[in-house]
């Protein structure tokens, strides 16, 4: 029984291995090469001394909250919806649909809608407001951001409050309380588990996205992901690059620390 | 404060989609008595308590709440309270919380909540499990959490949904015994939904009997018992062994190709109905002196009793209840009395089955 289970599972622990760890023991040990090959800690010390990249790193992290939060906000209620509507399994395809159409694309696609030329030019000229630049703007960066991350954030939220036991509804009716009474003491904190794996999927790809920055930034946003591709495509200096790679995987437990902390005890949420 | 209507129902059905769920359904529900539901799976005991509750509304026919119509009436806006099947507590709350839910949303003050709280707990033999999760609690103490929620708010009438089915049978007896205390010190009008014939019997003030939708007998436990009003009655509550008949004349009734003496009236001559007897009504004698001569085929051994299985020459199955042993194969004589024999008439409804009962009791 042991000896198959070892087998079946084989697979993943390799994929783990050369996808997963590997990796960042590379990232690690890169980091620690200055651009000559040396081994040194400097990376770390003009990471953390120079006011360029802690001002990147502020900047990634304000965009990614930013992001984050439209994503909420436009997430929970959608699911909300989605969750008492009739064709549940129909909307929730449309809502996934646009996740398999490559991000490149995508962003031409908005790159399009947006330019000087483009569809909404073409609208605020008709209705008179006339055209003005959004391309290139920290609007249509964080616009198209919150598009791609949506249904990312959906998906949890709409499972959690899927999972959510409909007698608990009445349960509370029951009792006295009225539908937003209802919500507040019951679906929303019972729906949190999904918020925050929501926030988790959202905000961490948020704080390292390059090629939105790009195109639809236009590279007036900088973001910590910019700066990776940069070092390694551009100077070629791959222990800075790989520097701000750890401090992205070290910001990322700590998201996922924060985000799962508050479960252990019940209670505070009743107050 | 005694026998005051405080619910009643008038000619309410439900339907779901193309199912009719509660064909026309009467009754009234009179204050502080402790009312059992009882009925197979499915024959629309939660439906009922759903309709008062106020979770979903009745397609046809009115509900009244002490006298007043309320099928328009939220179910937070109505008194009552409901232990549910599975519970429902909220599992993100601790037990305190978990009681407090109510007093909450009504606004009551931090040290009031407490003291409600910590009544109700101690009510339910709870007392130091305050600052417990959900998770934490065993099913029978879930349970009681469930029921100490509700009683936090004060209901005039508490639903109860099969709260002890999930429950093992020690336990199960334990809480029948608490609930019906808690009810009688409360006077509080509980109504209790179970498939359990013998928690109906043991618990109930007043049994309403369900079959697909509609009440078919209503009654105390003794009344239901000593005369249902059909083979589905007889058969749902209790054992029973139901052999077909012939009424002869008043108190004198025809099976198994023999005249018996019976206490039941009020029917046609030679109208053909159908017997009742209760196995443990059936006592075995020797072959003279039985009313009926059957032959010992299986015996079972119960605990308490002995299940033994008789047929007789007709081939009718019988079965009695024993706590002697009898010999396989051999033949017995089974012995009981006039009121032993409950008679059934075919087709019969409730009201015409009241209106007889009280006709020829009368004379
Ligand atoms: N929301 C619903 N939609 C459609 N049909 C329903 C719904 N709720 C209940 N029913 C049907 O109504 C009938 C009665 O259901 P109900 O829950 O009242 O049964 P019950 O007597 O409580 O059974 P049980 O003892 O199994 O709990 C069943 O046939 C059920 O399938
Ligand atoms: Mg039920």
């Amino acid at each position: 029984m042991k000896k198959s289970k070892w087998f079946y599972s084989t697979p993943y622990y390799l994929w783990l291995l050369f996808f997963v760890i590997t990796p960042v023991v590379m990232i690690f040990y890169q980091s620690f090469f200055n651009i000559e090959g040396n081994f040194t800690f400097e990376n770390y010390q003009i990471y953390f001394t120079s006011g360029t990249y802690l001002k990147m790193t502020l900047n990634s992290v304000w965009y990614a909250f930013l992001i984050t939060l439209i994503t909420l906000i436009i997430s929970y209620p959608t699911a909300y919806l989605l969750s008492k509507t009739k064709h549940k399994q129909l909307w929730l395809m449309l809502i996934v649909l646009p996740t398999w159409v490559n991000l490149l694309l995508k962003a031409y696609a908005f790159i399009g809608i947006f330019s000087t030329h483009g569809g909404v030019n073409h609208f605020l000229e008709f209705i008179g407001i006339g055209s003005r630049q959004i391309l290139f703007t920290d609007f249509s960066f964080i616009f198209v951001a919150a598009y791609i991350e949506i249904p990312f954030m959906i998906m949890p939220i709409f499972n959690s409050l899927e999972e959510l036991d409909p007698s608990l509804i009445s349960a509370s009716r029951d009792l006295g309380a009225n539908s937003f009474e209802t919500f507040r003491r019951v679906i929303f904190p019972l729906s949190l588990n999904g918020v925050k794996s929501g926030v988790q999927s959202v905000f961490i790809p948020a704080l390292s996205l390059f090629m939105l920055t790009r195109l639809i930034g236009g590279n007036r946003v900088i973001t910590l992901g910019t700066a990776i591709e940069e070092h390694f495509l551009v100077t070629q200096n791959w222990g800075m690059g790989s520097t701000i790679g750890v401090v992205l995987i070290v910001a990322m437990f700590i998201i996922m620390r924060l985000t799962n902390e508050k479960k252990r005890k019940g209670g505070p949420l009743s107050k | 404060m005694a026998n005051q209507t405080i619910i009643a129902f008038e000619n309410v059905s439900k339907q779901y989609d193309e199912d009719l769920v509660l064909k026309d359904i009467n009754f009234e529900i009179e204050q502080g008595k402790f009312y059992t539901l009882l009925g197979p799976s499915g024959c629309g005991k939660t439906t009922i308590l759903r309709l008062i509750a106020g979770f979903t509304e009745a397609t046809q026919g009115n509900i009244y709440f002490e006298k007043k119509r309320i099928n328009d009436i939220p179910a937070n806006k109505r008194k009552v309270n409901t232990v549910f099947q599975d519970y429902a507590l909220f599992p993100h709350l601790n037990v305190f919380e978990n009681v407090a839910f109510g007093l909450r949303i009504k606004k009551m003050s931090k040290q009031a909540i407490a003291i409600k709280v910590k009544e109700v707990l101690r009510l339910v033999q709870l007392d130091c499990f305050e600052d417990r999760e959900i998770s934490e609690m065993s099913g029978g103490q879930r349970q009681r959490v469930a029921i100490a929620r509700a009683l936090a708010n004060e209901p005039d009438v508490l639903l109860l949904d099969e709260p002890l089915s999930a429950l093992d049978l020690k336990l199960r007896t334990n809480m029948q015994y608490e609930l019906r205390e808690l009810q009688q010190r409360l006077g509080i009008t509980f109504i209790f939904v179970t498939h359990d014939q013998e928690e109906a019997l043991a618990m109930s003030d007043e049994i309403f009997v369900m079959n697909a939708g509609q009440v078919i007998q209503s009654g105390t436990p003794v009344d239901i018992y000593d005369e249902p009003i059909n083979r589905f009655v007889a058969d749902f509550i209790g054992e029973s062994n139901i052999v077909e008949g012939n009424m002869l004349a008043d108190n004198q009734v025809e099976f198994v190709g023999q005249s018996f003496e019976c206490v039941d009236g009020g029917m046609r001559r030679n109208e053909p109905v159908e017997v009742v007897l209760r196995p443990e009504d059936l006592t075995i004698t020797s072959p003279e002196r039985g009313k009926l001569v059957v032959e010992v085929d299986t015996q079972l051994f119960r605990g308490v009793h002995y299940e033994i299985i008789c047929y007789d020459q007709a081939g009718n199955e019988w079965m009695v209840h024993s706590t002697k042993k009898a010999k396989v194969g051999s033949k017995v004589g089974l012995f009981f009395e006039p009121e032993d024999i409950h008679v059934m008439r075919f087709n019969e409804t409730e009201e015409e089955f009241d209106a007889r009962l009280e006709s020829y009791e009368e004379e």
